[in-house]
């Protein structure tokens, strides 16, 4: 028979030691945390940002007047500034940096270890307003990701020079109108999100599971509590519970940090709740089978090892699994933190209730045989 | 009233035989000693007496369950200390007995129990900062939560300091005066002739002697001798010279007293051989003495026999 009651009694225990351990209180909810901040860090660089560009304006003049100084237009088009002073575009993809003109700009660029520059020679204005053909360089690495949009931007700089020169008045006719599609607004970190939080339900409970159990049953604490009228059941929904309690609070911090650092695009909604309850439950019942299946710690920990480190990295946690080869998709396929990751993903992040069912019947199947199996294979005593 | 009934316990572990056909009776309210060198199976036994361990043969009944079909029933009814008593680093022993009455379903007053164990000063203080005497008592407290008759204390001051364990034993000394039944197992020799009752001196899975101390040593120990301090020499000249048994052993002659007049005729030869000795005195053999005999050695303070087999009667 379970006692809500002996639950509660356990769980108060438990978490107020894990309270008091300021190390597991780290892993469990500022390392999390951490993580998102330092991938988010480093994979939304080049995403979001504007693209430094250095700019060298060889055209010095001397100029009749300011008017005539269209290289300093050029380099304020450049920047996406009309001559009134007005932006072309709130999202404007590059920002001029200007060189001296007396630096040598190929060895300036390879010093400052950047492969996009803008050449803008002597003769710019003079040659423009007489009608001459005149060209500007622009400097560009084909593997770069960002080639392509400065080498697009100039281009466009240049058209609407062109135009000017015959019709200064001319006004385009086409323009472009922007409209987005949600799934190609997903950025990096929305996506970065559910997959720590998958990463999380897993390495927490499972390395505490694994340690707490085969320690346990190293110094006879297990014996001991047989001697009470706490259940081996009890005592493994207590853990549960605690996990799932932690679970729910390092969600949280994490999609905090997400939103509030990243800007993060992530949906909120009921649908989240059965995978926070269950993950903790599938990985704290792993990691209660490994502790009681194996003979010491040591082997606990290497058992508990082989089988975390594989989800931690193929279940796509860190990278979407659409990158990987073949083979290793084929792999993530049979860990179950694959179908948890990729349910939070379609609650979280493509509104794909339909898949997300889908991956909670895996999810649901799997850990309550995991937990049936770990309540039936532990044993508080000895034959 | 009978608490604990075992008759010829059996349990090995593949060609170990840990507990090789024992029996004894603890009476309510005796604390019942269990001595014996590592190994000699005091765990194994009083493990399947508290339902931790499955019997491989013979019976088993304390309070009336068999421990371990009915474990769950007499766990409510039994306090025990395993050996190397350990609990949650981060719990103070205060919370250690709230959480227990918690399992137990019972009110208690922790700081009762904290004072009846002498524990009240350490209350608050993590378990992994007591000191060792310390967790014992915590051990001690967390037993008693739920008012048992019975308690089985599995070596509770092995590795303690000499204050911490007389400590212990005026706990366990309180505890029988409120009329509990004490099953302890110990390899201090001491302890058990301090507390215990009765004891079963126990050796490789068997029980080598029982009864009070006092009845044991009139059982196995060999009487009251003569000892004289003197050479091999002198040892040889008593020997020769009269009808008595003599033993010599590092500068030590023992001669065993079969009536108050042999230590006459030892004497009167010794004083004859015009040899030196020294100091004289009679004694009876002691329980390490009866202890040493029946298990062939002496135990250290971890329980390991320290002296090999020997053979105490090396006639001079």
């Amino acid at each position: 028979m379970v006692s809500a009651k002996r639950i509660a009694a356990d769980f108060k225990v438990f978490s107020r030691g894990y309270l008091r351990n300021k190390f597991g209180l780290f892993f469990g909810l500022i390392f999390p945390v951490i993580l998102i901040v330092i991938f988010g860090a480093i994979f939304s660089g080049n995403s979001s940002g504007t693209i430094t560009v250095y700019t060298q304006n060889q055209d010095t003049g001397p100029f009749p007047s300011p008017q005539l100084d269209l290289a300093a237009q050029f380099v304020q088009a450049l920047n996406g500034t009309l001559p009134d002073g007005t932006r072309i575009s709130d999202t404007w993809p590059i920002r001029v940096e200007l060189v001296d003109p007396s630096e040598n700009f190929t060895k300036y660029l390879a010093d400052h270890s950047s492969s996009d520059g803008i050449l803008i020679p002597a003769n710019f204005s003079e040659k423009y307003l007489a009608g001459q053909m005149v060209d500007v360089t622009v400097y560009g690495n084909p593997t770069s990701s960002t080639s392509g949009i400065v080498s697009g931007t100039v281009s466009g700089v240049i058209n609407s020079f062109n135009l000017k020169y015959y019709n200064p008045d001319a006004i385009p006719i086409l323009g472009i109108a922007s409209a987005t599609v949600n799934t190609e607004q997903t950025q990096y970190v929305d996506f970065l999100i559910p997959g720590l939080i998958g990463f999380s339900i897993l390495v927490s409970p499972m390395f505490s599971l694994v340690n707490i159990s085969s320690e346990y049953k190293k110094t006879k604490l297990f014996k001991q509590l047989s001697l009470t009228p706490l259940t081996k059941m009890e005592w493994l929904a207590s853990k549960v519970l605690w996990y799932i309690v932690l679970t729910v609070i390092s969600f949280l911090l994490m999609v905090t940090a997400g939103v509030l650092l990243f800007g993060a695009h992530i949906t909120l909604t009921v649908w989240l709740i059965p995978f926070l309850v269950l993950g903790p439950m599938l990985f704290a019942s792993l990691g209660m089978l490994v502790g009681t299946v194996t003979k010491n710690p040591e082997t606990a920990g290497v058992i508990g090892n082989i089988v975390t480190f594989p989800m931690m990295f193929l279940a796509g946690t860190f990278f979407p699994i659409s990158i990987m080869p073949q083979y290793l998709q084929s792999i993530a396929h049979v860990l179950p933190l694959y179908y948890i990751v990729e349910g939070l993903n379609n609650v979280m992040v493509y509104a794909n209730y339909t898949g997300a069912v889908i991956d909670l019947a895996v999810v649901g199947v799997i850990t309550v045989v995991i937990f049936a199996a770990a309540v039936k294979l532990f044993k508080w005593r000895e034959d | 009233m009978i608490s604990i009934e075992v008759s010829s316990l059996k349990k090995y572990y593949g060609e170990i035989k840990a507990v090789d056909g024992i029996s004894f009776t603890v009476e309510k309210g005796e604390i019942f000693g269990l001595l014996g060198p590592n190994g000699a199976g005091k765990t194994t036994a009083i493990e399947i007496m508290e339902g931790l361990r499955k019997k491989e043969g013979g019976e088993v009944k304390v309070l009336g369950l068999d421990p371990w079909k009915n474990g769950y029933e007499l766990h409510k009814k039994i306090g025990v200390i395993p050996q190397e008593f350990t609990l949650f680093e981060k719990i103070s022993p205060r919370e250690a007995i709230i959480y227990y009455a918690n399992l137990f379903g019972v009110k208690v007053d922790p700081d009762d129990i904290l004072k009846e164990v002498l524990l009240e000063d350490s209350a608050k203080v993590m378990f992994d900062n007591l000191s060792g005497g310390q967790k014992q008592k915590t051990g001690l407290a967390l037993a008693l939560v739920n008012s048992p008759e019975l308690l089985f204390l599995d070596e509770p001051t092995t590795g303690l300091d000499p204050n911490a364990r007389r400590a212990i034993w005026e706990v366990i000394r309180g505890l029988k005066a409120k009329g509990k039944t004490i099953i302890l197992t110990t390899h201090y020799l001491d302890e058990a002739q301090q507390l215990s009752d009765r004891v079963a001196i126990m050796n490789l899975g068997q029980i080598a002697a029982m009864g009070t101390v006092d009845e044991i040593i009139a059982e196995h120990g060999s009487g009251e001798r003569l000892e004289i301090h003197g050479s091999k020499k002198l040892a040889d000249y008593i020997k020769a010279n009269t009808e008595l048994k003599v033993e010599y052993r590092k500068g030590m002659i023992s001669v065993p007293l079969e009536q108050k007049i042999d230590a006459l005729a030892a004497l009167a030869a010794a004083e004859q051989s015009k040899l030196d000795w020294g100091e004289i005195h009679t004694r009876r053999d002691s329980l390490d003495d009866v202890f040493i005999k029946l298990v062939s050695g002496m135990v250290d303070e971890h329980g390991e026999i320290i002296v090999e087999s020997k053979n105490n009667n090396a006639n001079g």
